[in-house]
């Protein structure tokens, strides 16, 4: 049940307990309870809104940033991970296999915005060795949702 | 100048050609119009499939295939239909792939029919068994169905109408437009009403994947004493969203199989080629796919039907394929009216139940083929709808 759920709130977070419920053959209460004990427990840690923002004129850049770091014997990369975590023009921070350590994405109004970022804030981290940055061109797809989605229903030749 | 009404073919005249088709290209004049109308998957057809598809182009693999379809295809067809349904189709001479389920269907029924004939078609169903029957020089009797017997075909209805000409019965369950599904007793009372005649049946299991009921879909051919007198027809188009590559079967005894065949040889020699490769693939490793559309579909399907409820309007759970059907006597309109009306005040398309015969009066059918959103979008125009005609 717990994963029905989660994969409808997915798919659309704005789903009310009630359709849920509808959908899933559930009580709306046990539904309520669950979610409720998800949020706790913080497998559900937020809710957010998928915007296709180059289709307004306050667009903002972003880029990936490759990050290579020293880790440190006691944390690992924990620390350095939380703190670059901590900036508000961070959007998201993984621990990477392969050839680099973090990727992390950074948004701002402007290329000079991120840039500036970069160079003043992460490249002088006493831990990071090294920064690669990758900068975003267009948004196809993002959270599962396609921003660029053209297609039309061209269903309704044969009706019955 | 001919007098062409003198020259065609007086049945085919006869024929009436869907009333629906009007409705619709009207709707789609219009602005903003959100339709329930359509009966075909809104899924696209599974990538691996779509795959398989190209690989048969890229491979040439673009020749005529046996009369019969390809071996390695019908080998897939008897597997599936006996690990699903319990039902065993010899590969070699059971089973034959046809151009979608209507190509088997028109090819079993002109098998089987002649002059005088009389078949027994329940209704509200489908709209191809009448015409068919009637082209064949068969006499269409129906019986209509019930909604206080869940629009199945109950031992009594089919006694009613059992005559010495009667030659042959079809079974359109999961039924479109009404979502009944026949379970296994509902089936094995038919079957002893059956089984002193000589009365043959048509299984239109197009929709057997999509069966809510408990006990799952059962094969007609899967009762003690059908399978000798059932034509088992299928097809990918509504369980693997494969409506486009026009691919379905007939499966039953090698006496009445052979006959269809030679109709077939004859007509279209062979079905696709690339969808054939491309149905291999589909039975042999979708189950997956399949089983999550179902899910989506079962989804859609209690909300749509808790959605009309909410409404105002009457709508009993349909266990099967993938349609709600409810009543709209409440209105004191015709299904007609109703749906005419309905587009032209909230731009919502529905299909009136009259389109699949005249015991769908006092109903609409409303596909759950759409997504959640989508159909939500189209209740809330619904109970707009029903709301203001109440409170006139």
């Amino acid at each position: 049940m717990k994963n029905e759920i989660l994969k409808l709130l997915n798919r659309n977070a704005r789903y009310t307990v009630e359709e849920l419920a509808t959908m899933l053959d559930m009580n709306v209460n046990d539904i309520k309870a669950e979610i409720k004990r998800l949020e706790k427990d913080g497998v559900i840690c937020g809710y957010k809104t998928v915007i296709d923002w180059e289709k307004l004129d306050g667009a903002y850049v972003s880029a990936i940033i490759e990050i290579n770091v020293v880790p440190k014997a006691d944390c690992g990369f924990e620390e350095v991970a939380e703190k670059i975590s901590s900036y508000d023009e961070v959007e998201s921070v993984y621990l990477m296999s392969g050839g680099y350590d973090l990727n992390v994405v950074v948004k701002g109004k402007t290329l000079q915005d991120v840039a500036r970022f970069v160079a003043r804030e992460l490249a002088p981290m006493d831990s990071v060795t090294s920064t690669a940055t990758h900068f975003v061109l267009r948004r196809y797809k993002e959270l599962d949702v396609k921003l660029c989605e053209n297609e039309v229903d061209d269903r309704g030749q044969i009706l019955l | 100048m001919i007098d062409y009404s003198k020259v065609l073919n007086s049945t085919v005249q006869e024929i009436k050609p869907s009333g629906i088709r009007k409705f619709f290209d009207i709707a789609a004049t219009m602005d903003d119009v959100i339709s329930l109308g359509v009966g075909e998957p809104d899924f696209k057809t599974p990538w691996q499939i779509r795959k398989a598809g190209i690989n048969a182009l890229e491979r040439g693999k673009t020749r005529y295939t046996s009369n019969w379809g390809l071996s390695a295809l019908r080998d897939e067809i008897s597997v599936y239909y006996e690990r699903k349904y319990g039902v065993k189709y010899s590969p070699e001479d059971e089973i034959l792939v046809s151009v979608g389920g209507s190509e088997a269907i028109d090819n079993a029924i002109r098998a089987i029919v002649q002059r005088g004939d009389e078949v027994i078609i329940p209704q509200p169903s489908y709209v191809c068994y009448e015409p068919m029957t009637m082209l064949a020089g068969g006499t269409p009797v129906i019986i209509e169905t019930r909604a206080e017997d869940d629009f199945k075909v109950t031992p009594e209805l089919l006694k009613n109408v059992i005559t010495p000409k009667t030659k042959l019965l079809i079974l359109p369950y999961p039924c479109n437009p009404t979502g009944a599904i026949m379970e296994r007793k509902d089936i094995e009372a038919l079957s002893q009403v059956l089984k002193s005649t000589n009365i043959l049946v048509i299984s239109d299991e197009i929709y057997s994947e999509l069966n809510f009921g408990d006990e799952g879909h059962v094969a007609v051919a899967s009762v003690d004493g059908m399978r000798e007198r059932t034509v088992t027809v299928n097809g990918f188009s509504k369980s693997f969203s494969m409506t486009g590559w026009r691919l379905g079967y007939a499966c039953g005894p090698n006496e009445i199989i052979g006959q269809i065949t030679k109709i077939h040889q004859f007509g279209i020699m062979s079905a696709p080629t690339m969808s054939q490769y491309a149905a291999i693939e589909a039975l042999r490793s979708c189950d997956e796919a399949v089983e999550s559309m179902k899910e989506e579909y079962n989804r859609r399907r209690r909300f749509i039907v808790n959605g009309f409820n909410k409404a105002g309007l009457i709508c009993r759970e349909p266990k099967g394929a993938f349609y709600a059907f409810p009543c709209i006597k409440s209105t004191g309109m015709t299904s007609d009216e109703f749906c005419e009306k309905l587009i032209e005040t909230k731009r919502v398309a529905l299909v009136p139940g009259t389109a699949f015969g005249k015991g769908g009066e006092g109903f609409v059918r409303a596909s759950y083929c759409y997504s959640v959103e989508h159909i939500t979008e189209a209740l809330n125009r619904v109970e707009e709808f029903v709301s203001e005609l109440k409170n006139r």
